[in-house]
Parts: C-alpha cells; sequence; structure tokens
C-alpha cells in the first residue's frame, strides 16, 4: 500500500506554552481505516489539525500524498485540502444555508459546474437518510441529522482521506454504530480514514482498523508501529 | 441547463454564501452621505476652476488707461490722442473710451450729486482688449508708449486688482480638490473597517470554506461583491441627492445676477467627472474590500 501521510519527529506548540505534540512519527498507508485515541486533552484534535492542513507543526517534517507540506507554499495548500475531508467535532456547518447547500459547498468550491451538483448532492442525501430534508437549516436538525449532513459534506468531492474528529460524541450509541458503517462503506471504496475518538467499543467494531494512541502529546508507541486491537488495560501490545 | 442558466445558478448558490443583508446595515448609507459631500465639494472645486479660468483668460486680456488730468479740456484732448495712439498700437485688439456721463453715473451712489456737477476732477477711463498672449509684454509696451504722451496716464492691468479675487478661488478649488481625496480615504477606511466587521461576523463560514480548499481570492470575492453593491447603492444615493443641491445652488447663483457670482458655473466636463465618483467610489470600496479580505485571509494557514 501507498503512504498516504508521514508524520516524521513533529512538534506543535501553541505560544509559549510547553509542546502539544512532541516527537510524533507514524506512517498511514492508503485505503486504511485509522483511530485515533487517548484521553481528552492528549492532542488529538492538534494532531488533526496538522493532518488536515489548519495548522503547521514547529518542527518536523509531514509528507500528504508524498509532498512535504510544511514547506509547501501557503497558494499551493488548497489543492492539497480539496483531497481532504473532514467532519469537525462541532460539525461547523453554515449555519444560513440548507443541508443541501451545506453538503454540496466542496463541488462548488473545486469549481464543478451548477449543472453536475445535484445528482450528487441528492445521492449524498439519500445516502444519509436525509433525501427529504435537503432545504432544512442546520437549526432545525437534530444533532444525529446535522452530524450525517456534516459527515456528507467532508466525503461528497470523494476525499482521499477523510479525517473525523470524535464523530460520534453527540450522538446516541446506535447512531454512533451507523456512522462507523458510513464509515466503512467509503473505506472500501478506497478512501484512507482517520478517526479521532476515545470510544473502545467503537473501535472494536471495525475489523482490520489500526489504532494510534496518544498520551500528553506523544504517540504512547514512540516506534511509530501501529496496532490492532487496543492494548488491553494494563496488558502488552 | 445551458450555460448561462449554469452559470446564474453557481452565482446564486454562490451569493448564499454570505448572508443576504444589503441596506440594513449601516455602511450604505455612510457611502451615501459621504458620496454626497464628496460630489458637493467635487463640484465646488470644478466650479471655481472654471471661474478661476475664466477670469484669468478675461482678466489677463484687459487692461484700462486712466488719464488723470484736473482740467476736463485738457484730459479730454489727452484722452482723445491716447485712443488714437492705442489704436495703432500693437498688441491691442480694441479701444473704448467709457462715457464720462455713464462713469459719473456710476459714481453717484458713494459721490452723491458732485459726480455729474464737474467739479470733481474725475479720471477719464478707456478700456483696453489686448490680443491674445503673453498680456505683461503688452502692457509694459503700452506704459511705455503712452508715457510718451504724458506722464498723467496710467496704464492698469485687471488682473492686478482682480488677481487676489482669482487667487483666492483658485486656493478654495484646490481645498475643494483635497477634500475630495480626503472623503476618498475616509471612503476607503469605512470600507476596510465595514470588511473587517463583516469578515470577523462570517469567521466561521470562513474558516469552513478555507479548509475545503476555497482560496483566497474566492473568498474575498464574495465580501467584494457584496460590499461592491453596498458602496454603489450608497454612492447612487448620495449622487442624486448632491446633483440636486448643485442644480438648485446653480439656479440661486444665476438669480443673483452678478457677473463674478455667475462666473461660477460647472460646465459639461464637470458633471461627466462627477457622474464618474459614484462609480469611483464603488471600485475603491470593492478593492478595499478585497486587500482587506485578502490581507485577514493571509494570516490563516
Amino acid at each position: 500500500m501507498t503512504a498516504i501521510v508521514q508524520f516524521e519527529n513533529v512538534g506543535l506548540r501553541y505560544g509559549l506554552d510547553s509542546e502539544t505534540l512532541s516527537d510524533v512519527s507514524f506512517t498511514l498507508h492508503g485505503g486504511g481505516f485509522y483511530f485515533l485515541t487517548g484521553a481528552s486533552g492528549a492532542g488529538k484534535t492538534s494532531l488533526l489539525k496538522l493532518l488536515y492542513l489548519a495548522q503547521r507543526p514547529n518542527r518536523g517534517v509531514i509528507r500528504l500524498f508524498g509532498e512535504d507540506v510544511v514547506t509547501l507554499p501557503r497558494k499551493r495548500l488548497p489543492g492539497f485540502r480539496r483531497r481532504i475531508g473532514v467532519v469537525f467535532q462541532d460539525f461547523r456547518l453554515v449555519p444560513h444555508l440548507s443541508a443541501y447547500d451545506n453538503i454540496a459547498l466542496p463541488l462548488r468550491v473545486a469549481g464543478m459546474e451548477e449543472s453536475e451538483v445535484d445528482a450528487p448532492v441528492s445521492e449524498m442525501l439519500n445516502w444519509v437518510g436525509l433525501g427529504d430534508r435537503g432545504q432544512a437549516r442546520p437549526a432545525t436538525l437534530s444533532g444525529g441529522e446535522q452530524q450525517r449532513v456534516a459527515i456528507a459534506r467532508a466525503v461528497i468531492a470523494r476525499p482521499e482521506i477523510l479525517v473525523a474528529d470524535e464523530p460520534t460524541g453527540n450522538v446516541d450509541s446506535d447512531m454512533a454504530s451507523r456512522l462507523l458503517t458510513l464509515f466503512e462503506a467509503l473505506n472500501r471504496l478506497g478512501t484512507t480514514i482517520v478517526v479521532a475518538t476515545h470510544d473502545l467499543p467503537l473501535m472494536g467494531q471495525v475489523t482490520g482498523a489500526q489504532m494510534m494512541r496518544l498520551d500528553k502529546g506523544r504517540l504512547a508507541d514512540p516506534t511509530g508501529a501501529l496496532r490492532y486491537p487496543p492494548r488491553p488495560a494494563g496488558g502488552g501490545g | 441547463m445551458s450555460g448561462r442558466t449554469d452559470r446564474r445558478a453557481a452565482a446564486a448558490a454562490r451569493h448564499r454564501l454570505l448572508p443576504e443583508g444589503r441596506v440594513a446595515g449601516p455602511m450604505p448609507w455612510i457611502i451615501a452621505i459621504m458620496m454626497f459631500l464628496t460630489v458637493l465639494a467635487a463640484a465646488a472645486g470644478l466650479g471655481l476652476g472654471a471661474a478661476v479660468r475664466s477670469m484669468s483668460a478675461d482678466l489677463a486680456g484687459r487692461a484700462t488707461v486712466q488719464i488723470v488730468e484736473a482740467d476736463a479740456e485738457a484730459r479730454e484732448r489727452l484722452g482723445a490722442r491716447a485712443v488714437q495712439a492705442l489704436r495703432g498700437a500693437a498688441g491691442v485688439a480694441s479701444v473704448k473710451a467709457v462715457d464720462p456721463a455713464a462713469l459719473s453715473d456710476q459714481l453717484r451712489p458713494w459721490l452723491g450729486e458732485d459726480a455729474t456737477s464737474g467739479d470733481l476732477p474725475i479720471p477719464a477711463l478707456i478700456d483696453v482688449t489686448l490680443t491674445a498672449g503673453e498680456a505683461d509684454a503688452k502692457v509694459r509696451h503700452l506704459r511705455r508708449l503712452l508715457s510718451g504722451l504724458s506722464p498723467k496716464i496710467r496704464v492698469e492691468p485687471h488682473a492686478a486688482f482682480l488677481l487676489p479675487l482669482a487667487g483666492l478661488l483658485s486656493a478654495l478649488g484646490w481645498l475643494a480638490v483635497g477634500i475630495v481625496l480626503l472623503m476618498a480615504l475616509a471612503t476607503g477606511a469605512v470600507v476596510v473597517l465595514a470588511a473587517r466587521g463583516a469578515h470577523d461576523s462570517h469567521r466561521g463560514t470562513i474558516e469552513v470554506l478555507h479548509l475545503m480548499g476555497a482560496t483566497d481570492v474566492q473568498i474575498a470575492r464574495l465580501f467584494q461583491r457584496r460590499i461592491a453593491l453596498d458602496a454603489m447603492l450608497g454612492s447612487l444615493l448620495g449622487f442624486v441627492v448632491a446633483a440636486c443641491v448643485i442644480l438648485l445652488l446653480g439656479a440661486r447663483l444665476i438669480a443673483t445676477g452678478s457677473e463674478l457670482l455667475g462666473a461660477v458655473h460647472l460646465p459639461w466636463s464637470g458633471w461627466v467627472v462627477l457622474v464618474v465618483l459614484p462609480v469611483g467610489g464603488a471600485l475603491l470600496a470593492m478593492l478595499a474590500a478585497r486587500w482587506t479580505v485578502l490581507r485577514s485571509l493571509g494570516r490563516l494557514l
């Protein structure tokens, strides 16, 4: 499998605080399914921000799709961002746009002809079970529905990597399982999935997924070897 | 779907990215007030400029010859000789002796009936219109010519006594130009503040678009279009009101019947400049908005 993401000794610091992420090194392969876990404040969201290019590290090398994005000129970053879909922890739906327009955003940003937008958006709305809620504004949708709109928006442009930050944090266990089924379906289509979560039972549901565990800003396994199944409490790996 | 319909649909989708709120905000009204003042200042500058040019052209080519002779008969003889000398002089287009009776009539309000009694030695006056070109040299030539007839003949170029007034009008014109420039700066500053405010209030949407791979120019276009529309609306309103005021003031100036005030008029070329102002204002607003948003986006990764 091709290495699609490579982190080498990556360090991230906010202001003058101590490092949020230290010496983080790992490799993700195209078509893989990865969980990123760790306690609250361990640095999961910060690592994801580096991954979806919302932040640059203070040190180290990050390669996405074979290119060093740390030194990449700023004007080239949009092209890389379009290859990454993001499901934010707080969804970040645009409040004044309908579910339909929210889902269509990545296609419009990519410059797709308007006549070609409708079919994939309608298909995606049906896929996430919101075929009849297309014109609803986010405020009128339930938490689960908003989450599904956020996921549909993240995947509609067929990204090569899907990054999801605590996607099951705001939904019940039934909805969490359904979301995971969605991610697995995408993964089968070839999308690399990276899900940050501290929901250990959820991780157990995905066959073949690998796990990275962050502990106080460092990968629990400094060699970068990813493991599955998760390390049992107090047990060896 | 045809290409045009598709473009319209795409434009409509882009416009939905920022919530509509035109005219609800203060910006169009602020721009309207600033454009109103800018157009008035520009009109004043253009009107005064035209007056100064007209006055300068008028003054530079005219002079008055005074014959300061107490004896009425000698004054009359000297006047006739001066007229004759002037008619043959180089650089003189026309010569006209001022009718002593008309002069007395003009002086009567200040001198009373004495002005017409003949007891007061009132100088004889001759109006001289010079040919086009360098006036100073011609005036010097006339002084030399007439001083040969009598030392009691004086030549007064009109420019000499109306020059301070022309200078004042010119200064006022430049002041108006300065005000227009300041207003343009202030308009730019208002737009920058408005764009920053809009950028801050839509920060969430911008971040989402940014992380989806929208380029800075794509995002800036949303704001520059919105602000340009607001500015166009405000500019148009300000221009229309200012144009009404200018037309009203113009009518009042003409009604005074004053030759001096009548010189302050707005030529057609001036109206063209005024019409360009709202378009320029909207363009300035659009560029300021674009610059502001691009600068703000530049701070993001």
